[in-house]
């Protein structure tokens, strides 16, 4: 079984866009995994079809009983975040704040708090009608813990391809290198960036090419809108060769992406151009880059 | 005063709003950017200038004490996020996982865990021509970015009293860093653009600020003629719509090498003056 995450550092650079394309173009079935969990997007091309849904449990948060409270301030004095306060002579505790640590309900002496588990959103298995199977998700609102959420749909994306002997998992991973962005890359085998050539752009995928390399995969990157900016890319370029990274495509500043994605398509339906060849000739080098391994 | 700009979606162009729109107000009154997407922070890249501080931050987590330790095994049981485990002969830390909550430490019977610094970021506050910018940047591998807003905010609260303006440049999505990015807001603007995509994000960004109870309103970018969607579901809702910037080229093509839009495009500028205009009517009534 292999991994192949898609990720960019940078928001907005095209990264749903192209993973909804190159599921398409899989010639073999894949498992798909929705990683970017707080924009979940991905649902919108790939149309899956919420065959199983199911709860997702992110954790505890601390409630407290009134009528056991005898008022003493030893859960507020635990608190490391200031999510208790004693307000109109009662202490409340907010749940915003709440990280579920647990601390006030061990330190309460009359066992007023209790620790109970939240439900922070929902995650699904399905059938998308490119024939191959989908893991995905939605985060509740004002839900936290997006990186747990993540482990479980990229573990539910592993447990379903052994089940059906399919030997891919193509992860739509999320942006910035934090916890959720971790959380897609432990356990792959190889990464995708995708930038575009804006100081910002390339700045990020810096940034985020350190984090991958502490995973010590294989990394390939794609250029996309590359000739918004002619003389950033032959600088990523520059890079890339010195980082001895693969270039696995430069795609064209294009509204195809756009138009595409309005009429709920991927790219490579919409249209049949130079965007779309460019497409496909990515997906055949991530394949290759894929098998060198 | 203090104005989050956000947005559920990334890439949407919250940097250019926030950069652009901390300049203009800047030739009027005083005006500090706060650079608060840690994990890729690039306001910075626009904002130019001498800087007057850099401090790096850190994190409060155990650090294990073996001579003092009896294996008692609680310090396990007490850690809601596996961040500890005990392996009978050594006491194992996962300090990525801790959320610095002190309740191994000061539960510890033996006192064998005492928290320790460790370093998670580095903050910059740099003094531009017109306008005073902070930033944090998250280091690499580092996983939680909220104890880094959280201080970049304290950092901002005590520098600077006096009811200066604060622009907060916020991480992308709904999740726990836009949050704690947004929440200590007076009021947030959501960037989005007519797409699929970004109305859907828009929604969770619009039902999470309902949610924290946060005053917000909406700033189109990259709009078209035709594509009213966001605009017709802002109106359904009853959200200020503040201002529509084209799609145009030429705004990323500036944006790719780093400079500034207002002063190269009128048209972007009016629009700006826009968001500016209903920026200091908040002021007003927030004074």
């Amino acid at each position: 079984m292999q991994e192949i995450v898609i990720i960019s550092g940078k928001g907005g650079t095209g990264k749903t866009s192209l993973v909804a394309a190159f599921a398409q173009l899989s010639k073999t079935e894949l498992v798909v995994a929705d990683c970017d969990v707080d924009a979940a997007d991905l649902y919108l091309l790939m149309h899956p079809d919420f065959r199983l849904e199911q709860a997702f449990l992110s954790g505890e948060k601390a409630q407290l009983d009134q009528n056991g409270c005898d008022q003493c301030g030893l859960c507020q004095a635990a608190c490391r975040f200031e999510a208790i306060e004693l307000r109109a002579e009662q202490y409340t505790i907010n749940a915003l704040d709440c990280e579920g640590c647990g601390y006030c309900a061990r330190v309460c002496p009359t066992g007023a708090i209790s620790m109970v588990e939240q439900k922070a959103g929902d995650w699904y298995r399905s059938t998308t009608r490119f024939g191959g199977a989908m893991v995905h998700a939605r985060l509740g609102i004002a839900a936290e813990n997006s990186g747990k959420l993540v482990s479980l749909v990229k573990n539910e994306a592993r447990k379903l391809a052994q089940r059906k002997g399919l030997e891919t998992i193509l992860v739509d991973g999320s942006p910035g290198i934090g916890c959720p962005v971790i959380s897609s890359l432990s356990g792959a085998d190889l990464a995708i960036l995708v930038t575009e050539p804006t100081i910002s752009g390339f700045h990020d995928l810096k940034r985020v090419r350190r984090l991958v390399e502490k995973f010590h995969i294989r990394i390939g990157c794609i250029i996309n809108k590359f000739d918004l900016n002619p003389e950033i890319t032959d600088q990523i370029q520059d890079w890339l060769d010195r980082e001895s990274i693969s270039l696995v495509a430069r795609l064209p500043y294009s509204d195809v992406f756009t138009e595409a994605m309005t009429r709920g398509q991927t790219a490579i339906e919409y249209s049949n151009g130079t965007l779309s060849q460019s497409i496909r000739n990515s997906w055949d080098a991530i394949l290759q880059l894929n098998n060198e391994r | 005063m203090k104005i989050a700009i956000a947005s559920g979606k990334g890439g949407t162009g919250k940097t250019t709003l926030a950069t652009n729109l901390a300049s203009y107000l800047a030739e009027t009154g005083p005006v500090i950017l706060v650079d608060l997407d840690v994990e890729e922070p690039n306001s910075g890249l626009f904002i130019h200038g001498r800087e007057l501080a850099a401090e790096t931050r850190y994190s409060l987590v155990p650090e294990w004490d073996a001579d003092r330790c009896s294996f008692c095994g609680l310090c396990q049981t007490i850690c809601n996020f596996n961040a500890i485990v005990d392996l009978g002969d050594r006491i194992m830390l996962f300090p990525e996982l801790c959320h610095s909550c002190h309740a191994c430490s000061e539960l510890c019977p033996d006192e064998a865990l005492p928290m320790k610094s460790r370093r998670i970021g580095r903050l910059r506050y740099i003094q531009a021509e017109r306008l005073d910018f902070v930033e944090s940047r998250l280091d690499i591998g580092q996983e939680q970015a909220v104890p880094l807003i959280n201080q970049t905010l304290d950092f901002v609260g005590g520098r600077f009293r006096n009811g200066t303006l604060q622009l907060l440049d916020s991480p992308p999505g709904t999740a726990c860093p836009a949050i704690a990015a947004t929440r200590t807001a007076d009021h947030v603007i959501l960037v989005t653009e007519p797409t699929p995509f970004g109305l859907h994000d828009l929604k969770l960004a619009v039902a999470t600020m309902q949610a924290l109870d946060q005053p917000f309103s909406v700033v189109i970018n990259r709009g078209g003629q035709t594509d009213n969607m966001i605009a017709d579901y802002c109106k359904q809702q009853a959200i200020p719509v503040l201002a529509g910037f084209a799609n145009d080229r030429r705004v990323a093509e500036l944006y790719s090498r780093g400079r500034l839009i207002y002063d190269q495009l009128p048209e972007f500028k009016q629009q700006l003056a826009k968001i500016a205009t209903f920026v200091t009517s908040q002021e007003g009534i927030k004074a």
